[in-house]
């Protein structure tokens, strides 16, 4: 009897108070993955999407030429012989050249393409943290008498100017 | 200096820096005749080992570079194959630099068109791209020095090679 099953049926000897763990636990049995599905096997339309056609300069998903052909047959014996992604991909590399790659890799100079962006984007909010803040700082709560009602010589004028405006 | 004014320069600077690269990596390799081949060493395709054309110094070599996926090619292949046979013992060595292919589909070629002179093997087009290669096939001839005496960027048949490429090595031209 497999795993799967002695679980299923120890569960089932317990009393109808543990339903409820039975199903939970049969659910997650059933979640995990089988040995041979968890080899990432990969599919031609997984990877032509990750890679370039050389030749062309576009994403081998998009290219019809004998040469992305010719990529696209290899791609699938690959895939055939059971190679996963990353192991397709290494191969192609190893045919065509890091050009390939659709996608940089994350390290050497590669990581510059991911990096620039995020360090890009990190300058930009800490501008803009440091703008909205000093914005704020400039248009902050009214200080005591600053904006508040009118005082003195002000609350004098402003009374005269209202009383000619009286209907 | 105040802050300011500064990081504005250093965003411009950055900028124009980029622009430069961009164009820079995007310029166009140029060969003339005269001037030394562009080699370097690079796998024997099939085989084991490295190869470059300055195994053959000493040698006439017409370098043609070539894929399998490539229609012209095929019709060329016989050509240059009875063209190395026949001039094999006159000093004129013919070798292939199969690039932008891959080398399953590359020996499956050389097998289907019998074709038996060396071959090296360019990973992706970086040879192409040292040639000033446009595409494939192309041909390049190379005298016994290292330079280049005459670049064919196109296929070649038998009346190209009797007519340009016998009358240079036999110094009619």
């Amino acid at each position: 009897m497999s795993h799967r099953g002695a679980l299923l049926a120890l569960c089932a000897r317990k009393a109808p108070q543990v339903w409820l763990s039975t199903a939970v636990l049969a659910l997650v049995v059933l979640l995990i993955p089988a040995p041979a599905a968890a080899t990432s096997q990969t599919s031609i339309a997984d990877v032509e999407d990750e890679v370039m056609c050389p030749i062309c300069g576009t994403l081998l998903e998009l290219a019809e030429s004998p040469q992305a052909q010719r990529e696209r047959a290899l791609v699938r014996r690959l895939i055939a012989a059971g190679e996963s992604k990353a192991e397709v991909k290494d191969a192609l590399v190893a045919q065509y050249g890091r050009r390939v790659l659709a996608l940089p890799s994350g390290s050497g100079f590669d990581l510059s393409a991911y990096l620039v962006p995020a360090i890009a984007f990190a300058l930009v909010a800490v501008a803009l943290a440091l703008g909205v803040r000093r914005w704020r700082r400039a248009g902050g709560p009214p200080q005591p008498g600053g904006t508040g009602a009118p005082q003195g010589e002000d609350a004098e004028r402003l009374k005269a100017d209202l009383a000619r405006y009286d209907l | 200096m105040s802050t300011r004014p500064f990081l504005a320069f250093l965003a411009v600077l950055a900028v124009l820096g980029l622009l430069g690269f961009g164009l820079l990596s995007k310029g166009e390799t140029k060969i003339a005749l005269g001037e030394a081949v562009p080699d370097r060493e690079l796998p024997v395709l099939g085989g084991p080992g490295q190869g470059s054309i300055a195994d053959y110094r000493g040698h006439w070599v017409l370098v043609n570079l070539w894929a399998s996926w490539c229609t012209p090619c095929r019709q060329e292949a016989p050509e240059l194959e009875r063209f190395a046979q026949r001039y094999r013992k006159r000093d004129l060595i013919v070798l292939g630099i199969n690039v932008q292919d891959n080398s399953d589909d590359a020996l499956a070629f050389l097998r289907d068109y019998r074709v038996g002179y060396p071959q090296l093997r360019s990973t992706g087009d970086e040879r192409s791209a040292a040639f000033g290669s446009t595409g494939v096939p192309e041909n390049f001839l190379v005298d016994p020095h290292g330079r280049l005496a005459l670049i064919w960027r196109g296929p070649v048949d038998e009346e190209f090679l009797q007519q340009r490429v016998v009358p240079v090595v036999e110094g009619r031209l």
